[in-house]
């Protein structure tokens, strides 16, 4: 593996095969921990740790695992590494524990940690499976990161509101009051938000996939006017 | 036949290795941080208690006092709960007691209240709840100072015509567009005052001593 290869998964995980705006893969966590930057960027986090972990654990025996028991014996492991971090966040987060409640556990049922062990980890070396479950966590985290604060500044008016359980009293301070006094919108709040942000954040990104296709095929033309009225944007 | 059963058999065998393997790393990793894990749990409760308990209440080992208190539908509760007793020089000055209502608007909100030994509240906090985020969470002291209008109030003062919200021609506040919240909440403490008055001496009675010392 040379640095190229590398830098390709990590360009897969974080944006050409992006988990939570192209892959659509784990939707759960993404929409009910989206609600704070702080909640979703812990959740990736712990999600990107898992798939490493995974990764690492599952490539160097994936040749001792029959064909016919690998998704019971995936699953078996991936469990066992949630749980595990499970009980160091339960031992030495307590606070984000208690506010990621339930959706730790829930990483196993994340269909996107067997979705990359089953097609990456399961048929290659250990360094650069593990490299990819975390490329696949980041992107994971990069888009729960971003919904949480769109839905933060909409909903609440703040940013990294409790980052206090994440990272101790001493940073309460850094709590963004972006906008004061707001009364707060309550849909962005809610499931609906979510639903609405990703779709959002779905379209930005098809839109800069377009741009830059167009940019591809027609260099010459890079006029910001004409651009949109080229037929061979069309393509 | 014989190959199918041999490569069943090994297939079986591999299955089992793993679930071996990942229990036998579980349990190391279970007793490595069990330890810090109730730890950091009663940490938290005691920070949960410190803010309803005024330090200057008590000198004792708070978290260790305790003492288990059956169902009682005047707490709500739907299994025994702990009631931590404050002492200042061994004399009995607060419990802390836990309490659900029941009827809130999504569901139970678990509160937990601080009693001073004159039946006086010196404070109510709301542990989990899942009333609407933006409207009923007020209860909540991270969103709202509402919940520490309950300080200083009691029975005495309070008769049961008063422990209701304003709307009800009671004496307590409640935000437009959310009142069955506070309703639950002022309900709840109210039953739980009634359960404290009742079993006022059996809630401060000594700790027996520990038959089996806790780790």
């Amino acid at each position: 593996m040379n640095l190229q290869e590398y830098k390709d998964i990590l360009h897969n995980g974080v944006w050409k095969q992006n988990t939570g705006v192209v892959q659509l893969l784990g939707m759960c966590p993404l929409l009910a921990v989206s609600s704070t930057v702080v909640n979703g960027v812990s959740l990736g986090l712990a999600t990107a740790v898992v798939m490493a972990l995974s990764g690492a654990a599952i490539a160097p025996i994936r040749s001792y695992v029959p064909n016919e028991i690998r998704i019971p014996v995936f699953i078996l492991i991936i469990a066992v590494l949630v749980t595990v971090v499970q009980y160091l966040m339960n031992a030495y987060m307590y606070g984000l524990y208690v506010v990621l409640g339930i959706f730790i556990p829930l990483i196993v049922t994340n269909c996107i940690v067997l979705a990359r062990v089953e097609a990456f980890a399961s048929k290659n070396p250990m360094l650069p499976s593990a490299f990819d479950g975390f490329a696949m966590g980041l992107g994971l985290t990069a888009v729960l990161g971003v919904l949480g604060a769109f839905r933060e500044i909409l909903g609440k008016g703040t940013l990294f509101s409790g980052i206090d359980l994440a990272l101790g009293e001493w940073a309460r301070d850094w709590v963004l009051h972006v906008l004061p006094n707001y009364k707060g919108f309550l849909l962005a709040i809610l499931p609906p938000g979510a639903f609405i942000g990703l779709g959002c954040l779905i379209a930005g990104k098809n839109w800069l996939n377009l741009r830059a296709q167009r940019k591809r095929n027609n260099p010459v033309v890079a006029g910001p006017i004409d651009a949109g009225c080229s037929p061979a944007a069309h393509g | 036949m014989k190959r199918i059963a041999r490569s069943t058999l090994q297939t079986a065998i591999n299955l089992v290795f793993f679930a071996v393997l990942g229990t036998a790393i579980l349990a190391s990793v279970f007793f490595m941080t069990h330890d810090a894990i109730v730890k950091s749990e009663e940490g938290e409760k005691l920070k949960l208690i410190m803010q309803i308990v005024p330090p200057t209440l008590f000198d004792n080992d708070i978290i260790q006092d305790t003492l288990s208190v059956p169902v009682d539908p005047l707490l709500g509760n739907d299994e025994a709960t702990l009631a931590y007793r404050a002492r200042l020089h061994g004399e009995p000055s607060a419990v802390v007691l836990e309490a659900v209502a029941p009827d809130g608007y999504s569901g139970k909100i678990s509160l937990i209240l601080a009693v001073r030994a004159n039946g006086e509240l010196a404070g109510v906090r709301v542990v989990a709840h899942k009333e609407t985020p933006g409207l009923g969470d007020y209860i909540d002291v991270a969103k709202s100072p509402w919940i520490r209008g309950f300080d200083g109030k009691s029975r005495e003062v309070y008769k049961d015509a008063d422990w209701k919200v304003k709307k009800d021609g009671g004496q307590f506040d409640y935000m437009a567009g959310a009142t069955i919240t506070p309703r639950a909440v002022v309900k709840a403490v109210n039953k739980a005052l009634i359960y404290f008055g009742e079993n006022r001496d059996r809630l401060f009675a000594a700790s027996e001593p520990k038959k089996e010392k806790s780790k």
